[in-house]
C-alpha cells in the first residue's frame, strides 16, 4: 500500500522510490553536497552494496574512501564514527541489525550521547547510526526493536520512519544535524512501498509528527514498520463508522508531544501501537505523559500495545510476539464504545 | 636513572633541546605535586572527586607531550592528569574541572575522568577502560583524510590490552594504515590485579604484530629514551607510515584509586620503583650531566609549586554551575530537554 505523506510536494521534482532507494538517494546527495559526510560499515561498498542494498552504488560515485568497508567490528565502526566526528567530520555508520548495536552501546551510550555534555559543549558528535530491525525469519536476535533504550539514554536522538519520503527526509536531517541520531529501518518496510518521493534535496525535521489520517474519535499513535497495519485498522475502523485519527511519531526523540496532546484532548481517548516490547516500551512514557496533561479529558485510560514480553519466537513457529491491524481494531472499538 | 643508562644507547647530540629538556621536567614536577595536592584535598574533603592518581607515569606523559604539537590529537583515560598537564591544557583548567567548577575545562560538569580541551587537542578521556582506542581510530581516520600531517595519539593502561575495543582499534588502525600512536602506559596493575596473573604473555608490544603494526618497548622511568621512541612513533604517524603500538613500562607508585590500600602490592617491588620516582630523578640527571643548570631547576620548582597553588586556591574559589546549566549541552538546542 501507499502511505500519505504530509509533506507538500507540489512543486518539487518527484520519482516513484522505496524507502531503501529513497534513503539511498539522502546518501547521495549528502555526499555529493558536503565533503565532511563519510559512510562506514560491514559491506557497504560495491559491489556489495550493503545487505539491504541501501548503500548500491555509492562507493563507486564517492569513492572507497568516504563509503569505507569495515570489519564485522561495531565497537570500532561506532568508535571510528565519533572520533571522525570529533574530527569534524560528520559520519553516517551502519550497523547491520539492531540486535548489533549491543555489541557496541558503550560507544553510543557512554561516549557518543555523552561527549556534548561532558566536554562543556566543546566536542558535539554528529554521527548518524543507521540500523535496521529485522523480522522473525531470522529468529529472536536479528528481530528485536530496542528504541525504548535509546529513548532512556539522554544525548541521543531518534528516528523511526515508515514512508519512504520520509525515510529520505528523517535521515538527511539526521546526518546533517549536530547532534548523534540513531536511524531505525525495518526490514519489512525497505521494499514493500513506493510513494513519490522529492529527487533533489529533501528534509523532514527531527520532532515533528505527522498526522496520517485525520479523525474524531480515537487517536491511534504508531510509527516506523507497525503503521501499515494502524492505517489498515483505521480503514477497518471507518467501515464500522468509527473515525480514528492516526499520529505517526516519526522521531522518538524528540517526541512531538504537542501534537499528540492536541490530537488527544480533541478525540479524549488514545491508543499507543509499537513494536518493541509493551512493557516499559515507548507506549508508557507516551501514555503516561497524556494521561498526566489530559487526566481530566480523557473518556478511557490509554491503552498500549506492543509486543509480548517475550524473545522473538522463530517465524515458522507460527507464534506471534507482535501487535496486528486485528489488534489494533479490537483495542480503538473498546475505547470508542467507552 | 644513572647516566649509563641513558649514555649507551643515545649520544649527548641526540638529546632533546634544552627548552624541551625543561619543559619535560617541568610538566614531570607539576604533575608530582599536582597528584600529591589532589589526593590531599579528596582527603580533606575540599575535592569531592575519584581521583585516579598518575604517580609513576610522569616521565611516560612528558615525552608524549614533547613530541605532539597542539594541533595533534590525544585521547586519554580516567587517570589523565599527566596526559592533560603534558598536553598543554591550562591547570587552572585542569584543577577547577576535578573541583567541578564553572572554570573547568568542561565547565565542571565532566570531572576527574571526562577532560576535553580543544584548544590543546585534547579530544577526550573515558572512564571505560579501552574505549578510547576506537574513538582515537576515528580522530585517525580523520587527520587521514584531512591530508595527514596530524598525528594522534591514545594513552591507555596494560588492563585496557584485555579488552575487545582495543583488538577492534589495533585491527582497524593497522588495515586503515591510520597516523595513530598507541601508546600503552604499563604500569604493572590492572586496578588490584598484576599484570602476570591476567595476560599470558606480559611482553605487550609483541603482540603488535599480530596486527602487522610496528612496535617498540621502552623504560617509561627514562623519559629521554622514552622521548626518542615516541618521537619516532609520531614521525611515522605523520609522514603516512601507520600506526605503532609503544609499550611504556613504569610502576604504579600508587594504589588504583586516591583512596586505595597498597596491601595487594609486594613492598620490594613497589620500593624499587619509588627509588626511581621519575621527577626526582630525572631532575638530579639534568643537574648531574650538566643539562640544565642547578639555579634554573630551583627557578622551575619554584614556579611549578607557586603555580599548583594558584590554581588549587582558583578551583576552590571558583562559582560551581548555576542550577539552570544542568539543561545544557545535552543536544545542541536544550528546548526539548527541560521537562522531560
Amino acid at each position: 500500500m501507499t502511505l500519505t505523506s504530509d509533506v507538500d510536494l507540489s512543486g518539487a521534482e518527484t520519482a516513484e522510490m522505496t524507502t531503501a532507494v529513497a534513503m539511498n538517494s539522502a546518501l547521495d546527495l549528502a555526499l555529493a553536497a558536503d565533503p565532511r559526510v563519510l559512510l562506514l560499515g560491514e559491506d557497504i561498498a560495491d559491489p556489495s552494496g550493503g545487505v539491504f542494498k541501501v548503500t548500491r552504488g555509492l562507493s563507486t560515485r564517492h569513492g572507497t574512501s568516504r563509503v569505507r568497508d569495515t570489519p564485522i567490528a561495531e565497537q570500532s565502526i561506532l568508535g571510528a564514527a565519533i572520533g571522525a566526528a570529533l574530527a569534524g567530520y560528520r559520519p553516517v555508520a551502519e550497523v547491520m541489525f539492531f540486535d548489533f548495536v549491543t555489541v557496541a552501546m558503550d560507544q553510543l551510550v557512554n561516549h557518543a550521547a555523552k561527549f556534548r555534555y561532558l566536554s562543556g559543549g566543546q566536542h558535539p558528535v554528529p554521527i548518524t547510526v543507521r540500523t535496521v530491525v529485522g523480522n522473525s525469519r531470522f529468529g529472536a536476535q536479528h528481530s528485536q526493536s530496542l528504541e525504548a533504550w535509546f529513548m532512556h539514554t539522554p544525548g541521543i536522538k531518534v528516528a523511526f520512519p515508515s514512508t519512504p519520503s520520509d525515510a529520505k527526509g528523517l535521515l538527511a536531517s539526521c546526518v546533517f544535524d549536530d547532534d548523534p541520531c540513531l536511524f531505525i529501518e525495518h526490514v519489512a518496510l525497505h521494499y514493500s512501498q513506493k510513494e513519490p518521493v522529492p529527487t533533489g534535496e529533501h528534509r523532514v525535521p527531527l520532532g515533528q509528527a505527522a498526522v496520517r489520517r485525520a479523525g474524531d474519535d480515537v487517536t491511534v499513535i504508531s510509527y516506523g514498520a507497525q503503521m501499515p497495519g494502524v492505517l489498515a485498522a483505521a480503514d477497518t475502523l471507518a467501515g464500522e463508522g468509527i473515525s480514528a485519527e492516526v499520529v505517526d511519531l516519526r522521531t522518538l526523540v524528540p517526541l512531538d508531544f504537542p501534537t499528540v496532546l492536541a490530537s488527544v484532548a480533541r478525540t479524549r481517548r488514545a491508543v499507543v501501537v509499537h513494536g518493541a516490547t509493551r512493557f516499559a516500551g515507548p507506549g508508557a512514557e507516551i501514555a503516561a505523559t497524556i494521561t498526566e496533561e489530559l487526566f481530566e479529558e480523557l473518556a478511557h485510560p490509554v491503552t498500549r500495545l506492543g509486543a509480548r514480553y517475550v524473545p522473538t519466537p522463530f517465524l515458522a513457529s507460527g507464534l506471534e510476539p507482535l501487535p496486528v491491524a486485528a489488534d489494533v481494531v479490537g483495542a480503538v472499538r473498546r475505547l470508542a464504545s467507552s | 636513572m644513572t647516566d649509563t643508562q641513558l649514555a649507551q644507547p643515545h649520544a649527548p647530540a641526540g638529546l632533546p633541546p634544552l627548552a624541551v629538556l625543561e619543559r619535560m621536567y617541568e610538566v614531570m614536577r607539576t604533575v608530582t605535586v599536582t597528584d600529591e595536592r589532589a589526593r590531599a584535598e579528596a582527603k580533606a574533603g575540599r575535592m569531592p572527586a575519584a581521583f585516579y592518581p598518575v604517580r609513576g607515569l610522569e616521565g611516560v606523559c612528558a615525552a608524549l607531550g614533547a613530541v605532539l604539537t597542539p594541533d595533534d590529537h590525544l585521547v586519554s583515560t580516567y587517570r589523565n592528569l599527566a596526559d592533560t598537564v603534558a598536553k598543554g591544557v591550562p591547570l587552572r583548567a585542569v584543577i577547577a574541572e576535578l573541583h567541578g567548577r564553572v572554570p573547568g575545562s568542561s565547565k565542571g560538569k565532566g570531572g576527574t575522568m571526562h577532560m576535553h580541551h580543544d584548544p590543546s587537542g585534547l579530544m577526550a578521556t573515558t572512564g571505560i577502560v579501552g574505549s578510547g582506542l576506537p574513538i582515537a581510530a576515528g580522530l585517525a581516520l580523520g587527520a587521514q583524510l584531512d591530508g595527514g600531517g596530524r598525528a594522534v595519539a591514545v594513552t591507555f593502561g596494560d588492563g585496557a590490552t584485555s579488552i575487545g575495543a582495543y583488538h577492534e582499534a589495533m585491527n582497524l588502525a593497522a588495515l586503515w594504515h591510520l597516523p595513530l600512536v598507541f601508546v600503552c602506559q604499563n604500569n604493572m596493575w590492572a586496578e588490584h590485579t598484576p599484570i602476570a596473573a591476567y595476560a599470558p604473555s606480559t611482553a605487550l608490544a609483541e603482540r603488535a604484530a599480530a596486527y602487522n603494526m610496528a612496535a617498540d618497548a621502552v623504560d617509561g622511568f627514562d623519559p629521554i629514551e622514552t622521548w626518542r621512541v615516541l618521537g619516532a612513533a609520531v614521525a611515522r604517524a605523520r609522514a603516512g607510515e601507520g600506526p605503532t603500538f609503544v609499550e611504556c613500562r613504569t610502576y604504579r607508585l600508587v594504589g588504583h584509586t586516591s583512596s586505595a590500600d597498597y596491601s595487594y602490592m609486594p613492598p620490594a617491588e613497589l620500593d624499587a620503583a619509588l627509588a626511581r620516582d621519575p621527577a626526582p630523578t630525572f631532575r638530579a640527571w639534568l643537574a648531574d650531566g650538566d643539562h640544565v643548570a642547578p639555579a634554573r631547576l630551583d627557578e622551575i620548582d619554584k614556579a611549578v609549586d607557586t603555580g599548583v597553588d594558584d590554581a588549587f586556591d582558583f578551583a576552590q574559589s571558583a562559582p560551581h554551575p548555576e542550577p539552570g546549566a544542568i539543561y545544557d549541552d545535552v543536544f545542541a538546542d536544550r528546548t526539548w530537554v527541560e521537562g522531560r
